[in-house]
């Protein structure tokens, strides 16, 4: 086990990233995703690793390039936020439509308008149907241990689909964390060498993107969406895996204090630490919360979250996007539907916080936490939390 | 062996067509209302009409003549507007030269 | 001076001096199949299947989304004898760079054979100058191996006629109609072909499928350049084009003898006319009166 070392948590994805010989790796950049982008052409420029770094002259390149280097059998990355994810929106649901496992890191960021550069879940949100698998890091740690879990979840045999590693922008991608890095000897034994399915080489002629007529779009649709859901077992099964190996635990919905809970609080993403806190202090004062923290958001963990939730009478969700005029947040209204058929299920009440980079601190989580039945009686599917009215 | 249309389980991973060249099982020549036929004794064994084809189903036959391919020919004419000695003509589908 | 008499056959349209035999001398191998979906006499299907003759084997085709595309490959067949890639509209030669690199870094690493393989991006006019074009800016300053060769049929034929940057002054498309208000188009062709030369693409060509051993020497000679390279292949389209099925060949010969479309060759910065031309240029109403995108005209 290595040293624990102190660095800017984007720096450490890069070093991460690094640590998993990629051969191509195409970013663009954008605050705050920048410094990962930059490091890594950093690595690449000493010769650390043996790569091609792409300076692409768009996000939608920066996407299209990754999936060409991947469909000739390379191991892929890029990195993005916000409007830059919007950009390679387009692009976005091909490429698990291809089996393409892409690995990509997103420093989450508010989507514009008003352009803002700071964090909230609204650019991964709008990915929602895309049909990529989602993970949020809590903290520094986490991000780096992802990101080296994305490439063996994404390029797994029963899965080949790209995937995104979700650190919130500059509250998380900009802090100086503690990090045990694996050694490079670990990382090869937990993550093998990429064998692609198929590829593109004359020694193998074969056609990828082909034209869908609408006698076989639904089949391929039902193909794709059975794979998807069954990538939680296999997520489920390397998260377990890195357990033992490295001693640290992943689980789809991870809890905090939540046994014998009457109160839960739900977040996801690097929040959950504040909220970590604010738990505690509500529990000084008697009240029964707990923390459920969300790590995987595709594909969405349905069985986790119902049995997360069994014996408590009030879930608080918050959630850091909006879903104009929608049904609440996108999180809390995923959760509404899981618990929809649930004979006892908690009441629910939906926070939206933190949009645009707003602070969130431990008061808030308990103002939130102890306002949450007057809010429950207004009615409101949700409430925008700290708006200044 | 798949039978078209296929099932969600069959559908190639990726969507990835495997076999090169398999547009060859659907055969475009029921599109035609033109057919093109060789005069051979005009014929100067050129290989233009081979060249100009955008169905490449024109082919050199082992005696050096050419001749389309019908299953694929849609009668676009181009092989016979090209033909240098004229040696070929473009006659209705359904009536005999 | 060339001593050589150009005598242009008005009859078929042919030209006295073109080599007539030469086509026996090309690759029989189809790389491109019969079967495929395009229209009857499609001027872009045919260049597609000598470019691949040039090519060769040994090569990787990026599409952009567009006629050649969608008429090839229908899942669960492909006309392509080729390995091939299509992902969207805007971005084949960002695709294809990221083919480029890929191959080139899993040669070095050694995890596919250590032989030469050749990218090549592919596109109509409108995935190149138009929505492909940042795409392709990119893609050629950066200094990629790879060649990009633009199918110009002179507008967004798949999705039906729609005028393009390519359209030429005059014609009339889906949306820029002829009508009692307009002339049709307005504007004149976009010359991307410089455009390329502006970002130091060492081989720079025009190229027209009525000259299939001009084009497909050009081919070659692109495919052997170590950097980007670019062609701009005039492809007739008789159906967008309102024109016979028959005349494709002859249109493509039209649009070079009137001047409309010179063929030539930029190597380093130095041009050069690659086909002989007639010594007086055919009238411009020889070419503009066999398509009905013209007609409006006359």
């Amino acid at each position: 086990m290595t040293k624990p070392v102190g660095m800017e948590v984007a720096v450490a994805a890069a070093e991460a990233v690094a640590l998993c010989n990629i051969d191509v790796a195409a970013c663009y950049p954008i605050t705050p995703n920048t410094h990962i982008a930059e490091h890594l052409a950093d690595i690449v420029a000493d010769g650390r690793i043996d790569a091609e770094y792409i300076t692409v002259e768009s996000e939608h390149s920066a996407l299209s390039a990754v999936m060409g280097a991947s469909g000739a059998g390379a191991r892929t990355f890029t990195a993005t936020s916000s409007q830059g994810l919007m950009y390679m929106h387009e692009i976005l649901p091909i490429t698990p439509a291809m089996r393409l496992p892409v690995v990509m890191g997103l420093g989450n960021r508010a989507v514009s308008g008003p352009i803002n550069i700071w964090n909230d879940h609204s650019d991964i949100i709008m990915q929602r149907d895309s049909g990529w698998l989602s993970i949020f890091a809590d903290n520094g740690q986490e991000a780096v241990d992802m990101f080296i879990q994305a490439f063996k979840i994404a390029e797994h045999p029963d899965v080949l689909l790209p995937i995104n590693v979700n650190m919130d922008g500059f509250q998380l991608t900009h802090v100086v964390e503690p990090i045990v890095f694996p050694t490079q000897a670990q990382v090869n034994k937990f993550l093998p060498p990429y064998k692609p399915f198929a590829s593109l080489h004359p020694d193998h002629p074969l056609s990828m993107g082909t034209l869908g007529l609408p006698d076989i779009y639904t089949e391929a649709a039902k193909a794709r969406d059975v794979v998807t859901v069954n990538a939680k077992k296999v997520i489920v099964q390397i998260w377990k895996e890195w357990e033992k190996m490295f001693g640290r635990k992943y689980e789809p919905v991870a809890s905090y204090k939540a046994s014998g809970a009457e109160v839960l609080l739900l977040t996801m993403g690097s929040m959950g630490e504040t909220a970590e806190m604010a738990v505690d202090e509500l529990r000084k004062k008697g009240v029964k919360v707990g923390l459920l923290k969300l790590k995987l958001w595709r594909p969405f963990p349905f069985d986790e979250i119902r049995k997360a939730v069994r014996g408590a009478k009030l879930l608080v969700v918050t959630d850091r996007a909006v879903s104009y005029g929608g049904p609440g947040g996108p999180v809390c209204s995923e959760i509404r539907a899981a618990l929809y058929d649930q004979p006892n299920r908690p009441e629910i009440v939906n926070y939206i916080i933190g949009l645009g980079g707003r602070d969130v601190r431990v008061e808030d989580f308990m103002k939130m936490v102890e306002s949450a039945p007057k809010a429950k009686k207004s009615g409101d599917a949700y409430q925008i939390y700290g708006v200044r009215e | 062996m798949k039978k078209w249309p296929e099932t969600w389980k069959e559908y190639n991973t990726g969507g990835i067509v495997f076999e090169p060249g398999s547009a060859r099982s659907f055969k475009t020549g029921p599109w035609r209302s033109l057919r093109p036929v060789w005069d051979n004794s005009k014929c100067i064994k050129c290989g233009v009409c081979y060249l100009f084809c955008p169905e490449g189903c024109v082919q050199e036959g082992p005696d050096g003549f050419f001749a389309a391919d019908l299953d694929y020919c849609k009668g676009c004419g181009i092989c016979a507007h090209e033909c240098w000695p004229s040696a070929i003509s473009m006659i209705e589908e359904g009536h005999e030269s | 001076m060339s001593t050589l008499t150009v005598t242009p056959n008005y009859a078929t349209g042919l030209v006295s001096n073109f080599d007539l035999f030469a086509g026996k001398l090309v690759d029989r191998e189809e790389y491109f199949s019969c079967g495929h979906r395009a229209c009857q006499g499609c001027g872009e299907a045919l260049a597609i299947r000598l470019m691949c003759k040039a090519l060769g084997k040994e090569t990787v085709i990026a599409n952009a989304t567009g006629c050649m595309e969608v008429i090839s490959t229908l899942y669960p067949t492909t006309a392509w004898k080729l390995p091939w890639i299509h992902v969207a509209f805007p971005n084949a030669a960002a695709v294809g760079a990221g083919v480029e690199k890929g191959l080139q870094v899993l040669r070095r690493k050694g995890r596919i054979p250590d032989r030469d393989v050749k990218t090549v991006a592919i596109g109509g006019d409108g995935g190149t100058v138009d929505i492909g074009l940042q795409a392709l800016s990119g893609a050629m300053e950066r200094g990629h191996d790879m060649l990009y060769v633009c199918f110009d049929n002179e507008a967004y034929m798949n999705t039906g006629i729609q005028r393009s940057s390519a359209t030429p002054f005059g014609a009339s498309t889906t949306t820029a109609p002829a009508g009692s208000a307009s002339p049709g188009n307005r504007t004149w062709k976009k010359n991307v072909p410089e455009i390329m030369v502006a970002h130091n693409v060492s081989y720079v060509a025009t190229a027209c499928h009525s000259y299939p051993i001009d084009f497909m020497n050009k081919v070659k000679k692109a495919r052997a350049v170590k950097g980007p390279a670019y062609i701009h292949c005039l492809s007739v389209c008789p159906t967008g084009w309102r024109a016979e099925s028959k005349d494709c060949i002859k249109l493509g010969r039209l649009a070079v003898e009137t001047g409309i479309f010179p063929l030539y060759e930029v190597e380093n910065g130095e041009y050069r006319f690659t086909v002989e031309m007639p010594e007086t240029l055919r009238p411009v109403t020889d070419y503009l009166k066999l398509q009905g995108r013209f007609r409006h005209l006359g």
